[in-house]
């Protein structure tokens, strides 16, 4: 018998596994397609919608104040950037103006919510590449920041407490004491994490030349926030184009050089830092004062109001149950969110309920760079690229 | 926010209409020259609009041209940023901006899923949010919020099942003239 030479080539075919939906080290629901070539990535197709709730069509289908909830629930670890968002958009279609202590209690909680993400983001991801210990740590401190929460809100993660006009309430009595005594000794566990991760061999051996951007690929693939920052970019909305009372503190933004996931683990510890002098600065600066707006269409009366008015109580009821209309118009607002450039394009066509809501998610822009990150890697190091993009399903899938 | 001297020139590219409202630049384009506008955007000396935020798709249903496409381009250099709008009459294909940014391509594929808007020359036009399977374009304003289908396990079969959905309710909207 005579074999053909067609049949004698053999043709190869690089090997493709499927990573998660279900693994622990996909930050949730990710479904990777990769392709390799022995235990190097060829290819990486992220298959994401896995965690899809439909949250923009059922914002479109709620009043303004009833869409507000949602949005802690789309990135949920860092619940109140995301709810100030949507706030800012509300305040800037209808022209509400917030009173200086309601802007200072925001920031102040903008800032722990930052601690909030990046002691998630690190912790999980020292555990991703295989350090138990940060991450226990982390969540210890996640707990007294969560009691921060529970304390103005009465709910421990998905808070509703920023509003548009202003916030839910005022600080409790002895708030802004605990909080000056919790900054104290937060800076002692952020070093303590420090120590058991910056100069750790092993941590360095897994995280430096792994998953570099160049400033000029970070740019082209919409890149925001840490991701931005890590390949040297000094771009960060709180100073380029502040919001609320943020050029009244002094803060630097810490910047890599190298692009690579080292340097942008050093810029969320530096960042951590920066958010406690920026509390620590607002503590001196807070006023007293109203924490709402004083335009009574757009915000609720107060508990007093309405036991002594009959107005009051009707307001009340059809403030929470018809909600309030706003004025015809568009805006996309953006805020520096832990994880980047979090944006909300609202559009209201002057009825109650918002007529477009799309949620710019900073964690979708930075997974579709999933593939030109993890290409030359091993497959370990796709686990630390995902870490260090931070992923979050619930804002990417929303 | 404020504009920069160098935008307030007239724009080098063809534009419907363009208005700045509370330190927000919007700029309405035909669609055929979407493509064209936003490259220009992109590379003119005094634009630089270089990283693409967002791209988001709009319903109108009952208006002739149905869906609104809303480019969302930030100027790192100049930090300004600009909104480019481009309306659709429903099926009308609208062309990729991929070749100019590459990160456009999952917004204009969850676009394609959600408002079934087609994006001629984008190479990789999958569904990315819906299941697996999925029919029908969810964010138009005609799909139901409860949609057709829902999944449950199915204990004969030992597997998960789709059915037709069936609320023991209607599903009501409530506005300033409904009466309970």
């Amino acid at each position: 018998m005579k074999l053909k030479k067609k049949e004698l080539i053999k043709t190869l075919k690089n090997f493709t596994i499927n990573f998660g939906p279900q693994h622990p080290a996909a930050h949730g629901v990710l479904r990777l397609i990769l392709e390799l070539s022995g235990e190097i990535v060829e290819k990486a197709d992220p298959h994401i919608g896995l965690l899809h709730r439909g949250t923009e069509k059922l914002i479109e289908n709620k009043n303004f104040l009833q869409a507000l909830p949602y949005f802690d629930r789309l990135d949920y670890v860092s619940m109140m950037a995301q709810e100030h968002t949507y706030s800012l958009a509300v305040e800037m279609l209808s022209d509400l103006k917030v009173p200086y202590r309601a802007q200072v209690i925001r920031v102040l909680f903008l800032e722990l919510t930052r601690l909030l993400n990046h002691l998630l983001a690190i912790g999980c991801h020292a555990m991703d590449v295989g350090a138990m210990t940060p991450f226990l740590w982390a969540f210890d401190e996640r707990e007294k920041l969560m009691e921060f929460y529970e304390r103005v809100s009465g709910a421990r993660m998905h808070a509703a407490y920023i509003r548009p006009g202003g916030l839910y309430s005022d600080l409790p009595i002895g708030f802004l004491d605990d909080l000056y005594l919790f900054i104290f000794q937060f800076n002692t566990r952020i070093d303590e994490i420090e120590e058991m991760l910056t100069s750790n061999r092993i941590w360095k051996e897994r995280l430096v030349d792994i998953g570099v951007v160049s400033a000029k690929q970070a740019i082209e693939w919409g890149f925001s926030g840490v991701m931005l920052r890590g390949s040297g970019i000094p771009w960060d909305l709180r100073k380029s184009q502040p919001y609320e009372c943020y050029s009244s503190v002094d803060f630097k933004i810490p910047v890599g050089n190298s692009g690579d996931c080292y340097d942008r683990y050093v810029i969320r510890i530096e960042e951590m830092r920066q958010s406690l002098n920026i509390i620590q600065q607002l503590l001196f600066q807070i006023k007293e004062g109203p924490v709402k707006s004083n335009s009574n269409k757009y915000v609720a009366p107060s508990r007093f109001e309405i036991k002594n008015s009959m107005e009051s109580v009707i307001h009340h009821f059809k403030y929470f149950s018809e909600g309030y209309s706003i004025p015809e118009g568009e805006t996309y607002t953006a805020t520096e969110a832990p994880k980047g450039e979090f944006g909300v394009y609202l559009l209201s066509n002057g009825t109650e309920k918002p007529f477009r809501c799309k949620i710019k998610a900073p964690g979708f822009g930075h997974l579709q760079a999933l593939g030109i990150m993890s290409v030359g890697h091993m497959v370990a190091d796709v686990v630390t690229i995902i870490g260090t993009q931070d992923i979050v399903f619930g804002e990417i899938d929303r | 926010m404020t504009l920069q001297p160098s935008l307030k020139t007239a724009y080098i590219f063809p534009y419907l209409l363009s208005s700045v409202k509370k330190h927000e630049t919007i700029c309405v384009v035909l669609v055929k020259h979407i493509f064209f506008s936003i490259k220009c955007l992109k590379i003119h000396i005094n634009y630089k609009f270089n990283l693409l935020s967002c791209i988001s798709g709009v319903d109108f249903v009952h208006s002739s041209y149905r869906f609104a496409v809303v480019y969302d381009l930030i100027s790192l250099p100049y930090n300004q940023r600009i909104r480019v709008k481009t309306f659709l009459k429903d099926s009308q294909i609208l062309n990729s901006i991929t070749p100019i940014f590459i990160n456009s391509n999952w917004w204009e594929r969850e676009i394609w899923d959600f408002f079934g808007i087609f994006f001629n020359k984008n190479l990789d036009l999958r569904r990315i949010l819906t299941d697996y399977g999925f029919e029908g374009y969810p964010m138009r304003k005609d799909f139901p919020l409860s949609g057709y289908f829902e999944l449950n396990y199915n204990s004969n079969k030992k597997r998960v099942v789709s059915e037709l959905i069936e609320l023991s309710q209607e599903h009501r909207f409530f506005n300033l003239e409904s009466r309970i």
